[in-house]
């Protein structure tokens, strides 16, 4: 009943996009490639494009206008870029994706943002015979939990029009426990994993981080179960983490429940050495909100302005489009902007490759062929890669670990890099520290 | 397993439900209307000391006192200019509109604040505690259980020791009659939400303390004063704390078991009372 539907068409005027053309180089070799299918396709290359606006998820999708409106600049008149509000629900995203479909006409969609969002919009679009690119979603929720059934490996089966890039749990597992080798523990780790897509992926107990993590370096996982987000209390973690021993917190939870957790963790007198949480600390501002008991917290890292990556529509680096956004919204950079602006780099190669991009079949033989260095690393779908077959449909960009540490103002943080054991080409700025209490 | 810990946590987590509920429930025992957008007034207060903290430079405390007046003045003029016109015979109108309010707040917090996960700090208080051998209390938590029967026990004391308590036990009893009395119930309903939006206020503080709001926030919070609100009896501000604590316990020993069970045993708490008493625990005649 309360359908906000938010439509960002981008189009320009030719006049517009030979002025953009000659204001950058690069940006006039795209327009030109473009050139040919303008004959074969009747009408601008729609591409949709499913984001969390609103509700709990909006912080994803903040880079939205300025990523549209960057790539709509690039690409001109012949691609034309239809958003729509998922509004942080699944059953919405599903439906946006429908209509983008069934109603836009949208000929490649791409979508982002937990599996909450990526995974619906997957769905419609391999029903609907769509191509779909999608992102910012750990892989195993992504192709596991789209699987008939996700206990059985040897069930599983690849998807013809959804294609997917990320990172994996796998990858989580090396980085955590690489930072947690640096420093001097009892190795037993307490697990927060929440009732959704990627709480149950990560809490697994047989394809989840605790297998890996006793591999890797015999960390112990103590689950007490998974919880509903949004919770009010975690005495019973807490109880279950103390009990056990835990040195090590570690989980992938919203950052309101995260502040819930610490301060009752801090006020009951739980001290871990080591808090390296998934989510709840990707954005400076839920940093920022716990204050100085924020300080040496640790988290995974997608994407930083120093990562050495480029995109491959402008040949902006990470830094220029960090300080592209802030100059653009007035707010400081966050992981997903690399990752959304990707999703658009990875699609526009798709379309100029395609050919006829009215055709499915074309564009999803172009998207197999995607071999692209993008702002977030090289994305490149191949079944001989270490994944294997389900590599086909899943692309890796890699992942360092990070550690929040707080300026002198005891107010605003800095994250450092201070592990690159998976990807050495993205430059540490230190070591782990030990969480320490007043 | 020692469920002392979790019973003591649970009742401390009642006291934040009750602030939750006890607006909510003063406005349905004056005026029988549902406020469905309650929750989300509540971020809007947390949003409103936030400002004043953030533009001000104040202690989160002094933006309570700030917020309390501006809150009762919003509550007075929303009903007034607004949710007056709305309370004829039909339930169904003003539930819509404080519905339709509901998403406009959402999403003008949404614009004005973006969707950054925010808090209201108080220093090294945040973190305080007392510890009695395994058991931890929390200081802020202890407060907010005290500050929410001080709340109760305020409104309790207005409306049933003050002149001004009659009149509202009055217009809710009776529209028509007060008006012979030289009454004009609109004023009284304004009050009353003005009263409601104070509540609100000092709920939205301790909720800003104890965890992140966002934009978005308000439904779930809502959904806890709903519950307590009927669990407790609609209406009566002692069934809200009473509704609270039952809730916050059943959620702490549900969880204590199993964390599985922390939403759950809270919602199957409130059908069992539903079940067994329709009217809440401490209903009103």
């Amino acid at each position: 009943m309360s359908k906000i539907r938010n439509v960002e068409t981008m189009t320009l005027s030719r006049r517009s996009l030979l002025r953009g053309a000659a204001a950058g180089g690069a940006a006039f070799a795209v327009g030109g490639v473009f050139a040919p299918s303008i004959g074969r396709a009747a009408g601008p290359v729609k591409i949709g494009y499913v984001t969390p606006q609103s509700g709990p998820l909006a912080a994803f999708g903040e880079a939205d206008k300025f990523v549209i409106d960057a790539v709509s600049k690039i690409a001109g008149s012949e691609v034309q870029i239809i958003a729509r509000d998922s509004q942080s629900d699944s059953n919405k995203a599903a439906e946006a994706a429908k209509s983008l479909i069934a109603d836009d006409g949208v000929n490649i969609m791409v979508v982002a943002s937990t599996p909450e969002t990526t995974n619906p919009v997957s769905s419609v679009c391999e029903v609907e015979q769509i191509p779909c690119i999608s992102t910012v979603a750990p892989w195993q929720p992504w192709y596991i939990g789209r699987q008939g059934n996700p206990g059985d490996p040897k069930s599983w089966k690849n998807f013809e029009y959804t294609y997917h890039y990320f990172w994996g749990l796998e990858d989580i597992v090396a980085v955590y426990s690489s930072m947690w080798n640096q420093i001097e523990t009892n190795r037993i780790v307490g697990g927060l994993f929440p009732n959704d897509g990627d709480g149950n992926a990560w809490g697994d107990p047989n394809v989840g981080i605790a297998p890996g993590l006793a591999k890797a370096g015999g960390y112990k996982v103590i689950d007490p179960g998974r919880y509903h987000n949004l919770n009010d209390d975690f005495t019973a973690q807490i109880t279950a983490f103390k009990n056990g021993n835990a040195d090590i917190v570690t989980g992938v939870v919203i950052p309101p429940d995260f502040t819930t957790f610490w301060t009752q963790a801090n006020q009951q007198g739980f001290r871990p050495k080591a808090v390296t949480v998934a989510k709840a600390l990707l954005f400076p501002s839920s940093v920022e909100a716990l204050g100085p008991l924020g300080n040496n917290l640790s988290s995974e890292v997608w994407w930083t302005p120093n990562h050495p990556f480029k995109s491959s529509l402008t040949g902006d680096t990470s830094a220029q489009m960090a300080d592209a956004f802030t100059k653009f919204s007035g707010r400081p950079w966050t992981q997903p902007i690399g990752f959304v602006y990707s999703l658009f780099e990875v699609a526009l190669d798709v379309i100029k490759r395609a050919g006829d991009a009215s055709d499915p079949e074309a564009l999803v033989k172009a998207v197999q062929a995607t071999d692209l260095d993008t702002i977030v690393g090289k994305v490149h779908w191949s079944a001989d890669g270490p994944l294997g077959p389900i590599g086909a449909n899943v692309s890796k960009t890699p992942l360092v670990g990070g550690q929040w540490r707080i300026r002198d103002d005891k107010k605003s943080f800095d994250l450092f890099i201070v592990d690159n054991s998976n990807a050495p080409a993205i430059p540490v700025a230190g070591k782990l520290e030990v969480l320490t209490y007043a | 397993m020692s469920l002392l810990n979790p019973l003591i946590q649970g009742v401390l987590l009642g006291g934040l439900y009750a602030l939750y509920a006890a607006g909510l429930s003063l406005i349905f025992g004056v005026m029988r209307l549902v406020n469905l957008a309650h929750g989300d007034f509540i971020v809007l207060a947390a949003y409103l000391m936030l400002a004043c903290v953030t533009a001000l430079a104040l202690p989160a405390w002094v933006a309570l006192l700030i917020a309390m007046p501006f809150m009762f003045a919003l509550g007075w003029a929303l009903q007034r200019l607004i949710l007056n016109r709305t309370l004829k015979n039909d339930l169904l109108v003003p539930l819509l509109v404080t519905f339709g309010l509901s998403i406009i707040i959402q999403n003008g917090l949404l614009l004005a604040f973006s969707a950054d996960s925010r808090r209201l700090t108080v220093g090294e208080l945040e973190i305080a505690s007392w510890t009695f051998g395994d058991i931890s209390i929390g200081v802020v938590p202890l407060i907010t259980f005290i500050v929410a029967v001080l709340v109760i026990l305020g409104l309790t004391f207005l409306f049933y020791r003050t002149r001004l308590g009659r009149i509202l036990r009055a217009t809710a009893d009776s529209t028509e009659i007060v008006q012979i009395m030289g009454i004009d119930p609109r004023h009284v309903f304004a009050i009353a939400m003005g009263l409601s939006f104070v509540v609100i206020a000092v709920a939205a503080f301790f909720m800003g303390v104890r965890a992140n709001f966002d934009p978005a926030a308000g439904p779930s919070r809502l959904l806890y004063a709903f519950e307590a609100v009927v669990i407790g009896g609609l209406g009566s501000f002692w069934g809200t704390l009473i509704g609270g604590t039952i809730l916050g316990v059943a959620q702490t020993v549900g969880a204590a078991i199993n964390p599985e069970w922390q939403q759950l045993a809270g919602h199957v708490v409130f059908l069992a009372v539903i079940l067994a008493r329709p009217r809440g625990l401490l209903a009103r005649a």
